[in-house]
């Protein structure tokens, strides 16, 4: 297989395009398939919680790995230096739109943080901007957006990524606009790197699609087993919670329920992969679509690894401002699709 | 020769200098290798993602871990510098 993809990756593609389409449009008959295999009785609890995880489980590892091999793709066209010169002279509000945008599509993983941080910085972008950045980068990633896609639809998925994108454009302006400067610390302003040091070097197409079977491996790779456990307790509580449990809980009677969600979701650390799969079974026993997304945010957009790296570069209260300012943005957000849905 | 690897010690780092003492052995090269943890030094070097690889003080790799091979190619051209 590796060898086939480093002799030909283009070929690859086009095996396994059709493959994936073939398996994908058989989901339904293979699951029922094995269900009746297993010889469980129709209609029971059991026979719904392992309905819905060989379903669902094969499905969304089948769109995840699609849409990370394109998104691996996409990333080898964006650089954190190109973001960087695009971000070069812009203003603070067309700044912080265009910085939120690209930090979906540029490559970022959290452990980069504090290098791309000083990198922004350095060469005289806003921190604002650099901010918007930072919150959208974490907050909108392909394996939320796909996960919401197949679980919960478009409309949802859609709903999330503009939702995210406000957040991070308004959350970003409102620290420009706080002056706090101050409040990085002093040596990130003496640094003064030679940034002409790494040529930028123009991948080949061959190279392009080679860095997507790479995202494919490294990405679902990792997230595969939290993804799998997540559906499972998402099949479990399918099965098992009553109808409307959640509601007197995680309702929209319940005003309060936002703020809590946001509470235990800020310090609550795991991935897309593993909350959203739970999240999704919760909104069916009645919980709110406001409460569930200020939920999901807060624990995919605001993890405490993140706020402990970016603390060698940030003083306490920039740190305290940050996770603030994020935080209200997504209790707003929460209230609003309460209010309005 | 000196050789750098830049990282705060996460996963990519790691595997990165690992991958680095593999290609100089089946090179047959010799080499300091030195881990350098701290941020405000990384930076300095103008790498804006992790982990960063660093022959002679001349940034050559930065933000992927590239297969052995690649390294060995990498550690060929950058030899006689």
């Amino acid at each position: 297989m590796k060898k086939f993809i480093e002799e030909s990756p283009l070929g690859t593609v086009a095996v396994l395009l059709p493959l994936w389409i073939i398996l994908y449009a058989m989901l339904q008959t293979i699951a029922d398939g094995i269900i009746s295999a297993t010889g469980l009785p129709q209609g029971e609890r059991l026979t719904e919680a392992v309905r819905f995880f060989v379903f669902e489980a094969p499905k969304v590892l089948l769109l995840l790995t699609l849409v990370v091999f394109a998104v691996g793709i996409v990333r080898t066209y964006f650089s954190p230096e190109r973001t960087r010169k695009m971000l070069g002279g812009k203003s603070l509000f067309g700044g912080n739109i265009l910085a939120s945008m690209l930090g979906i599509v540029t490559p970022f993983c959290s452990c980069s943080a504090v290098p791309l941080f000083i990198g922004f910085v350095e060469t005289g972008i806003p921190l604002g901007v650099t901010f918007s950045f930072l919150i959208a980068a974490p907050m909108i990633n392909e394996v939320a957006v796909v996960l919401l896609f197949g679980l919960f639809g478009w409309e949802t998925a859609l709903l999330y990524v503009v939702t995210g994108l406000i957040i991070a454009i308004t959350a970003g302006y409102i620290i420009g606009r706080l002056n706090v400067e101050r409040f990085v610390e002093d040596w990130v302003y003496q640094i003064h790197a030679n940034t002409a040091m790494l040529e930028e070097t123009n991948p080949s197409l061959r190279d392009r699609i080679q860095s997507g079977y790479d995202a494919v491996k490294d990405i679902v790779g990792r997230v595969w087993p939290y993804l799998l456990a997540g559906i499972a307790v998402g099949a479990g509580i399918h099965g098992y919670v009553p109808e409307n449990f959640m509601a007197s809980l995680m309702g929209k009677s319940a005003w309060w329920s936002v703020p809590v969600a946001v509470l235990i979701g800020v310090p609550l650390y795991s991935n897309a992969a593993g909350i959203i799969p739970i999240v999704h079974a919760l909104l069916e026993k009645g919980a709110s679509l406001g409460t569930t997304l200020a939920f999901m945010m807060s624990v995919i957009g605001l993890s405490l690894p993140e706020t402990i790296i970016l603390r060698k570069v940030l003083k306490m209260p920039l740190i305290f401002i940050f996770v603030g300012v994020v935080a209200v943005g997504i209790i707003i957000v929460g209230y609003v699709f309460n209010f309005v849905f | 020769m000196t050789i750098k690897v830049l990282g705060p010690g996460c996963i990519n780092c790691r595997t990165l200098e690992k991958r680095t003492i593999e290609a100089l052995k089946d090179l047959n090269m010799d080499a300091v290798i030195e881990k350098v943890e701290d941020y405000q030094k990384i930076a300095s070097y103008g790498i804006m993602r992790t982990p960063g690889l660093v022959i002679e003080e001349k940034v050559v790799v930065a933000g992927f871990v590239p297969p052995v091979e690649k390294l060995k190619e990498i550690l060929l051209a950058h030899r006689g510098v």
